[in-house]
């Protein structure tokens, strides 16, 4: 009787994730295997894969140093810039916004997030472009000002893009704050200053590097901000990987690239739970 | 301090509301505003590349979503029915389904499928009885496929926290009241996780509805909406593509906002 009911119990746990796992094997598992055969194997004459074993693609990554170095630079620079800017508001929504204009403040930080990438930033493109800013600093006098394609746009579009999901896991740990503890600070005779230096930032570190990892993961992977603002001056890894498997299609090369991309980002994901960890104490880290 | 503030959310909106003002524009011109007109959204909605790209957008997000929510919701019930090591592997391809950068899932699903593709259709034509075989290629299905990755992984941890705030206590008293383990999903556990499921939906329908890179790759000769827009963008910036990317915004606006609400219903049961 026990174990019927175990065996039933357990063939609707396998019935209830079965079709989960099918899709996570079948499109994420599979398609990773299948890069990381394409990426030793040969560009065919026509474009497209021939099999091989080499290790070619990976000797060839050099050549495409440019995209490597703006990812590398671009990406951890534009999270501290989001970073510098998310923090004052995180803390503004948690600790000093009245709990009546809270809600409404946190929802507007939030739904940019959720609204087209591609709409916002293309927001910039038409504000930077010849005919937005450029064109009203030429009107009092300051003339030629070129803002697009340059590393700037690509930082500041990134900034726009990315600082609500830089805001929300700060204002969460911030939020969580056991009020007593700052209290107790200034009852110990703390200035403000102190207080936040001492109590506040420690205790929302880990919030601070969940919001460094996970605009820094995304970034990585940017291609749109690039292409838009970049203008094709400045690209990432994405960029340089749409271009190879899009337009010269060499598969075996953009493979390569995309099996180190995936590398990095682990990379990069392991050492910001690393440092999670120390600094909370626990495992228990927040990612949303 | 609250001059900063402010100045945040200037930063975050004025872009965007000046993309909606434009939209409103009567003149071609894109930086100069001389008059109010809707007539860029008629042109819009008479541009019929424009409606094929909406109506595959819409119904790819649907049936991604779709899928994302029953698949995710599923897999979120029976996660914690799961032996500790099992649930740890698909916890970690969950994770990795997230945090994998969209250009590398869209190459890899484009890899994978274009070499399961040509390996399948001489098959099926050898053993295809009469003249028509069908050809397997790139298009509603891989775009789907590769959407309802990231959503089903977002809906399953959507629900799975939902289901891990809920309590063991009102599943226990109501099998103790007899009730058998379906009654009990029905009437106790689905109507506690139904918001949270329905969040997950519109999520997941607002990331594939917004998704440029992934539909990028896996698209073939489908046109996705955020394709389109693309596309017209680089032919050069007009008071139509702002009329457009409006549309978008009140969209996925709409969509967030819904789901934002829905979530919210979780605080009560502590």
């Amino acid at each position: 009787m026990a174990l019927a009911t175990n065996t039933k119990r357990g063939i609707v746990t396998a019935a209830l994730v079965a079709p989960a796992l099918a899709w996570l094997f079948i499109f994420l598992v599979l398609p990773f295997i299948a890069i990381l055969v394409f990426s030793v194997g040969e560009r065919a004459p026509e474009g497209g894969y021939q099999a091989a074993f080499t290790f070619a693609q990976f000797a060839n990554l050099p050549s495409r140093a440019a995209a490597y170095w703006n990812t590398l630079i671009l990406a951890p620079v534009g999270s501290f810039l989001c970073l510098i800017i998310a923090y004052p508001v995180a803390y503004y929504l948690a600790v000093k916004a009245s709990p009546r204009y809270r809600l409404i403040l946190v929802s507007l930080v939030v739904v940019p997030f959720w609204t087209s990438l591609l709409v916002r930033t293309y927001a910039w493109m038409y504000l930077l472009g010849s005919r937005g800013i450029p064109n009203l600093l030429g009107m009092i006098g300051i003339e030629d000002v070129r803002i697009l394609n340059t590393p700037g746009a690509v930082l500041l579009g990134i900034v726009y893009g990315y600082l609500p999901l830089m805001i929300m896991p700060i204002y969460v740990s911030l939020e969580k704050l056991d009020r007593r503890l700052l209290e107790a600070s200034a009852d110990l005779g703390a200035k403000p200053v102190s207080t936040f230096f001492s109590v506040t930032l420690p205790l929302s570190l880990p919030g601070v590097m969940t919001g460094l990892a996970l605009v820094t993961i995304l970034l990585l992977g940017e291609y749109l901000i690039p292409q838009l603002l970049g203008g094709g001056k400045v690209f990432f890894i994405g960029n340089a990987l749409v271009d190879l498997f899009l337009q010269s299609r060499n598969w075996p090369f953009g493979s390569a690239i995309a099996v180190t991309l995936v590398v990095v980002v682990v990379l990069v994901l392991l050492i910001a739970m690393r440092i999670a960890w120390r600094i909370a104490g626990t495992k228990q880290v927040d990612l949303v | 301090m609250r001059a900063f503030i402010s100045a945040v959310y200037l930063f975050l909106y004025a872009p965007i509301a000046l993309v909606v003002l434009f939209s409103f524009n009567a003149g071609r011109s894109a930086s100069e505003f001389t008059g109010f007109s809707t007539m860029w959204y008629g042109k819009a909605l008479d541009n019929t590349f424009l409606v094929a790209a909406l109506q595959n957008s819409l119904i790819i997000a649907l049936t991604s979503a779709a899928l994302a929510a029953i698949f995710g919701t599923m897999a979120a019930l029976g996660m914690e029915r799961l032996r500790p090591g099992a649930r740890a592997v698909l916890d970690g391809l969950l994770a990795a389904a997230i945090v994998v950068p969209g250009v590398v899932i869209g190459i890899a699903t484009l890899v994978a499928l274009v070499e399961v593709f040509s390996f399948l259709n001489p098959v099926l034509a050898s053993i295809w009885p009469g003249g028509n075989p069908p050809q397997l290629g790139l298009g509603y299905g891989s775009i789907v496929a590769a959407h309802g990755l990231f959503s089903m992984a977002l809906v399953t941890m959507i629900v799975k926290a939902r289901i891990a705030s809920l309590g063991r206590d009102i599943v226990e008293a109501s099998s103790d009241l007899y009730a058998t383990p379906l009654t009990t999903f029905r009437l106790v556990v689905l109507p506690q996780i139904l918001p949270s499921i329905l969040a997950g939906f519109l999520l997941a329908f607002t990331f594939s509805f917004d998704d440029f890179i992934i539909a990028f790759f896996v698209a073939g000769s489908k046109t996705t909406l955020p394709i389109y827009v693309f596309a017209s963008i680089r032919r050069g910036v007009t008071p139509e593509i702002n009329a457009i990317a409006t549309l978008v915004l009140v969209a996925s606006l709409m969509m967030i906002l819904i789901a934002r609400i829905l979530m919210r219903e979780k605080k009560p049961t502590n």
